[in-house]
């Protein structure tokens, strides 16, 4: 069942960044877009699982910190070669200041 | 399809050629797209194999896409395939059997192979590391008891290096320079890859010569001659189980120089990645083309993003477009939990600015006798660099020549100088 969870303080996070987030075993990246937005996906990048909060947020991509695997992190959409499976992504919203996101 | 139409051949189904053959399709071509492989197995990806493939006796194969990807986007897969000849006056490939497949563009992505060591010639105890096959055969010695020894620590021997102790095995590295990693890495960064090495129990030994191998009781014995050693206190003989040479590789420019192309250490190639022949292309490790952000100097890089990204351009300059090269180089190594990243060519620096990141990770920007930021390399636990040389990259690409005191400074994003 799908629940919302409360992930950090939006000030955690830095405009145009990622922050790791672990909840009941799994990992997710949690994102502030430059227009000050915030989305969640899964934490691992799909072409060899390695966590994406270590690499670069520009604009609406994360870029993989190992071999630049490209996604749009609002849609989870990989962006080209090396990654080809698409990030699955999780509904988020801000309540007083904390970061909530909708896991399953 | 008609197969008697000519159309875009692809000599060589690595990272490269793969990447081509799909970038072909990404960018609208709708006519024939060959891709031409020596070995048996679908394109596969080649950083595993000096490093997780050689984690279990018997490694398995990352494919680059699997066999209904090329089926779907019509790409013609001729795997086990040897090409024994370009007839450019026909604008043909002669295969090995004696066929003639036409082309009205190709592409020579045909790599690098071993540089091959004299005095191991004929060795059945010494291998060499490039393929697939080559990783299996590797994979399936590294046992506990085995003593391993590795010829060139350079990078593939380094991360074989890792493997093998990761395997329990024991693992001596000889290197005929005074420091490890001597042509791709400052010092201090190779300081820090041999302390790993040697606290993780690999026997390093450097300014070792090799005289010549001997074999006694079924396992290899090496005479090597350290002339850098204090007075005689290095080893003059290793005996080891298996031997694997690791001294670089050389460019595979045979076919290409048959067929009358220049060749300079690697296939000359323009900016576009063009030969001499307006109708022939070459990327990846087989090339040598002018680097753009470095004034034009020529260089032939053995690297996984490049051979992706000129697969890339030469797809789209073989479709009549005229992109030059523009990207700044990028290399990447895992040894242990050690990651190292570059950015750049680090021997264009004239200064060099260091900047700490926590728990033992740093990062050193190379800057120009101008001021202008050339190269950044990074060594550090997990991804720690990642990020900041994915950013100096861009600067580098950018000319940017930043203030080294908000370099070194940590607390200084460097985005934030990427805005400036």
């Amino acid at each position: 069942m799908a629940e919302w969870v409360e992930a950090c303080a939006a000030e955690d996070i830095d405009e145009e960044d990622v922050v790791r987030f672990d909840h009941a075993g799994r990992t997710y990246a949690i994102y502030r877009s430059p227009d000050d937005e915030f989305f969640v996906t899964d934490g691992l990048c799909t072409h060899e699982k390695v966590h994406l909060a270590d690499g670069l947020v520009m604009d609406d991509i994360i870029e993989c910190p190992k071999h630049n695997g490209r996604f749009n992190y609002k849609t989870g959409e990989a962006k080209g070669a090396p990654v080809c499976v698409n990030l699955k992504t999780y509904p988020a919203r801000v309540e007083d200041g904390r970061v909530m996101v909708e896991l399953d | 399809m008609n197969e008697t139409l000519p159309g875009m051949v692809i000599i060589g189904a690595g990272e490269c050629g793969a990447r081509a053959a799909f970038a072909l399709r990404e960018e609208g071509y709708a006519g024939p797209v060959t891709l031409i492989g020596a070995e048996r197995h679908l394109p596969y990806e080649r950083p595993p194999l000096s490093k997780d493939a050689l984690a279990a006796e018997a490694p398995g194969i990352r494919t680059i896409a699997e066999a209904d990807r090329f089926e779907a986007a019509d790409i013609r897969l001729m795997l086990s395939c040897e090409v024994a000849a370009i007839d450019r006056a026909a604008r043909a490939v002669r295969l090995g059997d004696g066929t003639a497949l036409p082309y009205s563009r190709l592409l020579l992505a045909t790599g690098a192979r071993p540089r091959r060591l004299p005095p191991a010639e004929g060795s059945k105890h010494c291998l060499y590391l490039r393929t697939h096959d080559d990783a299996g055969e590797i994979a399936r010695r590294l046992r506990p008891d085995a003593r391993i020894l590795i010829i060139g620590g350079g990078f593939i021997g380094l991360e074989l290096a890792a493997a093998a102790r990761l395997r329990g095995s024991a693992v001596t590295v000889l290197e005929t320079q005074s420091r490890l990693l001597a042509r791709a890495v400052p010092a201090n960064i190779a300081e820090i890859v041999q302390a790993e090495h040697e606290r993780q129990g690999v026997r390093v030994l450097l300014n070792a010569g090799i005289l010549e191998l001997g074999e006694r009781g079924g396992a290899a014995v090496f005479r090597i001659d350290q002339p850098g050693n204090d007075a005689g206190s290095g080893p003059t003989e290793i005996e080891a189980d298996t031997v694997i040479v690791g001294i670089g590789a050389v460019p595979n420019v045979e076919l290409a120089e048959a067929a009358g192309l220049a060749v300079d250490n690697g296939i000359c190639v323009d900016a576009c990645l063009r030969t001499a022949d307006r109708a022939i292309f070459a990327a990846g490790d087989c090339c040598s083309f002018p680097l753009e952000i470095y004034g034009g100097r020529r260089v032939r890089l053995e690297a996984w993003r490049n051979a992706q990204e000129q697969g890339a351009l030469a797809a789209r300059n073989m479709l009549e477009t005229d992109e030059a090269h523009a990207s700044v180089p990028w290399f990447w190594s895992d040894q242990y939990g050690l990651t190292l990243q570059i950015a750049g060519l680090p021997d264009e620096g004239a200064a060099v600015v260091r900047r700490d990141l926590g728990e033992g990770a740093f990062i050193l920007f190379h800057l120009a006798a101008d001021g202008r930021l050339v190269a950044a390399s990074g060594i550090g636990p997990g991804n720690a660099v990642a990020r900041d040389i994915r950013l100096a990259e861009m600067l580098i690409a950018r000319r940017a020549a930043p203030a080294a005191d908000k370099l070194a400074a940590a607390e200084t994003k460097l985005k934030s100088l990427l805005a400036a």
